[in-house]
């Protein structure tokens, strides 16, 4: 019964609005709602507690650890070698990468040279995955932005053809196996050549299709711009790495700062961002993929003839002497760097991963603040994560 | 740099060691401005040469500040922090003496073994990079007291956001308790877990999946209950033989 002059209380719906308040002894204040381990949109089992305030996040909790199977300590009671394969299955989207990484640490470990041919086949083949990881990458950002698979298909699509020249050369689609310490395993074809050459000119026209759909769409735009915003500063600070610190404006990239493999040789250009949103870590992804294009036709152009083994490269009773290594690669995801100590024994006495993947979580929740939970899974998305990595 | 990529013998692009800034320049620009603190060099004898500098662990917070605000050095941004095990060692020394034979023959020469305990500890080792000056890395070690008891080291999340995450892997993983950070709990591991298995003397537990469960204490309530039972009826008691 609504009778006039009826006291005004917060349950009444007809007396007008009322704002509730947010400590409210009897509605209870904050909604801890816990997403994952087993939800789509967070890329694998991983899980993020988070407290609402209505919609908006005020606090939000990452927790790790339900892939972990203690990589590091299954490298150090294996040799050297024997851990190649199980580097595939740190970052599954880009093995060739990840493998590169970790044999660049134990031949920086060893003072193993590497000859010209197996270096230029190792920037063809990381380029080849920083592709296939970055079709992905934006093919499941538009999944979170809940574009129901249009886009991924798209990518998928492009995505399969590169895995079908992995596994021609390689033997596998994902869990490639392909770097040796002090070379490549496998030389390809000149017909393999010739196809992933054809395959990478036919790439940017594919990008072209796939940007008219995507860059200029409104709901796009209006989803990730001004969303997750991350600080240079911050960045900086909390080991950011990869495309989202250079989204937010920070030139860094270690194929440019370190200028390891034979990357100087190469003319490409670095794309930064400017507000270090969302937007612009998607937009980012687009550029790079454009600048691999470009460093891939130069390598296809130069790659020289020759053996792709340093003759004089160990492969059995491999010992690297005592010492300590630290070597780091421009993994797609970030800074991927292996730590290895070794006694002088066929096993590395330590062997650490750092994977960019857990470390650009740091930030996770800084960039979550004061967004809601949709736009939660959108900035998760364009962190761009693999838990076989943030697991280990 | 040579543009012309057509030489066919293997030629060594190992990256060399980065550092503009030398382990011994930061040493000696270190001890310039913590006169007190007692930082010591510690070589790296494998090719890769990356020099380290060991850090008082009283000190170390106050030199981390330093490193990543001094003008010169500006080492922003600390990439990877790894924890690494150096168990106890029993080392075993021999000896040769000659011993002079008491019957006037020549010296008897004996060997004998010392053996020597050298206590073993836990290291945090991290590497600082520069994204201003692009140089690097700078390779900074703490240790702890020993393996068991004394096995607290400054955090260093205070300096560097970027250690958060691993010095939480560390503390889980090896058992380093790091004093001053703001979340440390287990990272991968579940929370009840007791040990650390990155240590060198880890033992894995032949199942690991055993946990209490509440299933075991309703069995073992149940099992109390039924005795209970009975003892009050008498019904499990055994009769007794009739003659």
């Amino acid at each position: 019964m609504i009778g006039a002059g009826a006291p005004s209380s917060p349950f009444n719906p007809f007396g007008g609005p009322t704002v509730r308040e947010v400590h409210d002894e009897f509605h209870g204040d904050l909604l801890e709602v816990s997403m994952g381990p087993q939800h789509p949109s967070t890329h694998g089992v991983f899980r993020m507690i988070a407290t609402l305030d209505g919609e908006q996040i005020v606090k939000l909790k990452p927790v790790f650890g339900y892939l972990h199977r203690n990589h590091e300590k299954l490298a150090e009671n294996t040799t050297y070698l024997a851990t190649m394969p199980y580097t595939d299955r740190l970052d599954y989207l880009a093995s060739l990468s990840t493998n590169w990484g970790y044999a660049l640490a134990v031949e920086k470990l060893a003072g193993q040279p590497v000859p010209d041919r197996a270096q230029y086949l190792r920037i063809i083949l990381a380029e080849m995955t920083r592709l296939v990881n970055h079709t992905c990458l934006v093919g499941f950002l538009f999944n979170d932005l809940g574009t129901s698979f249009t886009p991924l298909l798209y990518g998928f699509r492009e995505r399969e053809k590169f895995l079908d020249l992995f596994e021609a050369l390689t033997g596998s689609r994902m869990m490639c196996n392909y770097q040796r310490f002090g070379g490549c395993r496998i030389d390809p074809t000149p017909e393999w050549l010739a196809a992933a050459e054809k395959l990478v000119s036919e790439f940017p026209r594919f990008l072209d299709e796939w940007e008219a759909m995507l860059t200029g769409n409104e709901i796009m735009i209006a989803r990730t711009q001004g969303v997750g915003v991350l600080d240079p500063k911050l960045a900086i600070n909390a080991g950011i790495t990869g495309p989202c610190l250079r989204a937010s404006g920070v030139n860094y990239d270690i194929r440019k700062v370190d200028g390891y493999g034979f990357y100087p040789r190469f003319d490409f250009r670095v794309p930064l961002g400017e507000k270090g949103d969302t937007y612009d870590r998607y937009m980012l992804r687009i550029l790079e993929m454009r600048e691999s294009v470009k460093i891939l036709q130069q390598a296809f152009r130069d790659l020289p003839a020759g053996p792709i083994m340093d003759p004089k490269a160990k492969i059995r009773g491999f010992r690297p002497k005592a010492g300590e290594a630290y070597g780091r690669i421009e993994s797609p995801k970030g800074e991927l760097g292996f730590y290895l100590i070794s006694d002088g024994s066929p096993n590395p006495y330590r062997y650490r991963v750092r994977p960019p993947s857990l470390i650009n979580l740091t930030v996770l929740e800084e960039m979550c603040l004061g967004h809601t939970v949709a736009d939660a899974v959108v900035i998760l998305g364009s962190i761009d994560i693999v838990l076989g990595e943030v697991d280990r | 740099m040579s543009d012309a990529p057509n030489s066919e013998k293997a030629v060594a692009v190992v990256p060399t060691s980065l550092s503009v800034t030398d382990a011994t320049q930061v040493l000696a620009r270190l001890q310039a401005r913590f006169p007190d603190a007692k930082i010591s060099l510690v070589q790296n004898p494998g090719p890769a040469a990356e020099h380290s500098l060991l850090l008082d662990s009283t000190f170390a917070r106050e030199i981390a500040f330093f490193l990543r605000d001094d003008p010169e050095l500006q080492l922003d941004y600390c990439s990877n922090v790894s924890g690494v095990d150096w168990p106890d060692k029993e080392i075993v020394e021999t000896k040769k003496i000659s011993v002079p034979d008491p019957a006037g023959g020549p010296d008897k020469i004996v060997e004998e073994k010392t053996k020597r305990f050298e206590p073993g500890y836990l290291e945090a080792v991290y590497h600082l990079f520069s994204m201003a000056k692009k140089h690097g890395p700078v390779v900074i070690r703490l240790r702890t007291g020993n393996r068991s008891d004394q096995v607290t080291l400054p955090s260093l999340t205070p300096v560097w956001r970027s250690c958060d995450f691993q010095e939480r892997e560390i503390f889980d993983l090896y058992g380093i308790k790091f004093e001053g950070h703001p979340d440390l709990r287990r990272l991968l591991m579940w929370p009840e877990f007791k040990d650390h298995p990155m240590r060198k003397d880890y033992v894995a537990p032949d199942d690991f999946e055993w946990e209490p469960t509440p299933h075991d204490q309703v069995l073992a309530r149940a099992k109390a209950r039924i005795a209970a039972n009975d003892a009050a009826s008498g019904a499990n008691v055994q009769p007794e033989a009739k003659s």
